[in-house]
């Protein structure tokens, strides 16, 4: 169910009654007891460089503001160190929200925000599908390409280096195939958790 | 006592010493550790952050690889360890992703091991009696401020062995060793984590605030327990930061083991410290 509203600031904005819903569906976390305390946001450690404030995104949800709230910042910004979900008062678990939300973005290409962090996780998850292992090098040297800032860390790579800190080829696991297996299996987005 | 040992990327790469002073004191402590069969990376973050299913089968095979050998497993990365104790839930309980799993392994996931963090290893089973015992060259007037960083303690349900807002682990073993632990604001602090590669400029103004916490604390030395917290504050600091230790090196100096092999790969250089305290020979 989708209905026209028009916010504050005089633009017209989509409001998905659902959207709440289908998050806590996919991300199997409740998030309509939060009362925001904001607890969450005086301890998130990221907070000053997202655009909304963690409960923020939360509200957003609960008033069924997918657009902004899935081309936010916010959601590639969360380093996952779950210290506002240990701290909730009402267990909203926000890090795994986050991650939903990452995910629906992915899916539905409204990730807006953060260009070269989700470029990051379409190299690492590549390598991983490649080697089986991580090989930083290599997701190093096409991340800053992509970021169109190859020379961002090349002093820092070349000390690296020096300290044998990096391997210059990647280890591929015996058993790729089963990689591939789980590629193939899990690897489009699903929108229920099963 | 044997253990099924899952290393992870890092500690085969920016993590080094982290895996090399681990296996030595693992040797010196009595601690057999086979590594788990064909490993691969546990999916964090990336996995988990764009694909609820694909970030569990991708910690999945390597639960069902550490199951087949029977052992309870040990994790030294905390990234690593917080996925596979979410994961090993999960599996459990989505009986969906376990079949679709054993049709990929050709076994499904009973799960009837413990998955633990090695300092949880090393502080608990081993146990603190134990290790003073065998400290053979206390690390005497070394001050330390310990850093634990996020996902190792938290959330405590989770992890099962520390304190998520003011753990102690890290604290009584820096006693334990002889060296001094000083009190300080910023030993759960996130230091930006994966951030590291993509927004390098937050994780600069946060790894720097623990550090700068870490000085005016009096510190000498940062000591850690995750390869991510390790690299964001020995990398993205400067020229003047704290060196910054794996618990398991110091443990490892601390027990009379020859510590160049790892102590040499840090970018904030320790030996100046620690050949002034005469905790490692010249070279």
């Amino acid at each position: 169910m989708k209905v026209i509203t028009v916010t504050s600031t005089g633009k017209k904005e989509t409001v998905d009654a659902g959207f709440a819903e289908r998050v806590q569906q996919k991300s199997g976390k409740e998030l309509r007891q939060c009362y925001h305390c904001l607890k969450c946001s005086a301890g998130c450690p990221v907070v000053f460089a997202m655009d909304w404030t963690p409960n923020q995104i939360i509200r957003m949800i609960q008033l069924g503001l997918e657009k902004r709230v899935l081309s936010s910042s916010t959601i590639w910004l969360c380093a996952s160190c779950e210290a506002c979900s240990t701290r909730c008062p009402n267990e909203v678990e926000l890090p795994a929200i986050m991650d939903t939300l990452k995910e629906m973005a992915i899916r539905d290409s409204m990730g807006r925000e953060e260009a070269v962090i989700q470029a990051f996780h379409r190299l690492f998850l590549n390598c991983l599908r490649q080697y089986g292992r991580l090989h930083e090098l290599s997701l190093l040297v096409c991340l800053k390409l992509v970021a169109l800032n190859p020379f961002e860390d090349m002093k820092l790579g070349m000390k690296m280096f020096a300290k044998g800190k990096i391997n210059i080829f990647p280890t591929r696991i015996k058993n790729i195939h089963q990689l591939e297996a789980i590629f193939r299996t899990f690897g489009q987005s699903k929108r229920s958790r099963t | 006592m044997k253990l099924s040992y899952f290393p992870g990327c890092s500690l085969d790469g920016t993590a080094k010493e982290y895996g090399l002073s681990t296996q030595a004191i693992c040797q010196r402590l009595g601690l057999e550790l086979l590594e788990v069969p064909d490993w691969s990376c546990c999916g964090a973050s990336s996995g988990h952050s764009t694909n609820y299913l694909l970030g569990h089968a991708l910690a999945a095979r390597n639960l069902i690889l550490a199951e087949q050998q029977g052992l309870d497993l040990v994790v030294a990365c905390a990234a690593c360890f917080s996925r596979f104790k979410k994961t090993d839930i999960v599996l459990k309980q989505n009986a969906e992703l376990n079949k679709k799993m054993e049709g990929i392994m050709g076994t499904p996931y009973k799960g009837g091991f413990e998955i633990r963090h090695l300092l949880d290893v090393i502080c608990n089973t081993i146990g603190l009696e134990t290790i003073r015992e065998k400290v053979t060259n206390p690390l005497k007037d070394l001050k330390l401020v310990p850093y634990y960083g996020c996902v190792i303690v938290r959330p405590q349900e989770l992890t099962q062995f520390d304190d998520e807002e003011q753990p102690q682990a890290m604290d009584n073993l820096i006693e334990a060793i002889g060296a001094e632990c000083l009190p300080w604001s910023e030993k759960t602090d996130c230091c930006g984590a994966s951030l590291s590669l993509t927004r390098v400029d937050i994780v600069k103004k946060l790894a720097g605030g623990i550090v700068d916490m870490g000085k005016e604390a009096g510190a000498q030395a940062i000591i850690t327990a995750c390869p991510l917290c390790q690299a964001n504050l020995d990398m993205r600091y400067g020229e003047d930061g704290l060196p910054v230790f794996y618990f398991t090196e110091l443990l490892g100096l601390a027990l009379g083991i020859d510590g160049n092999s790892w102590l040499e790969r840090h970018m904030t250089d320790p030996m100046p410290l620690l050949t002034s305290l005469n905790l490692v020979r010249g070279e």
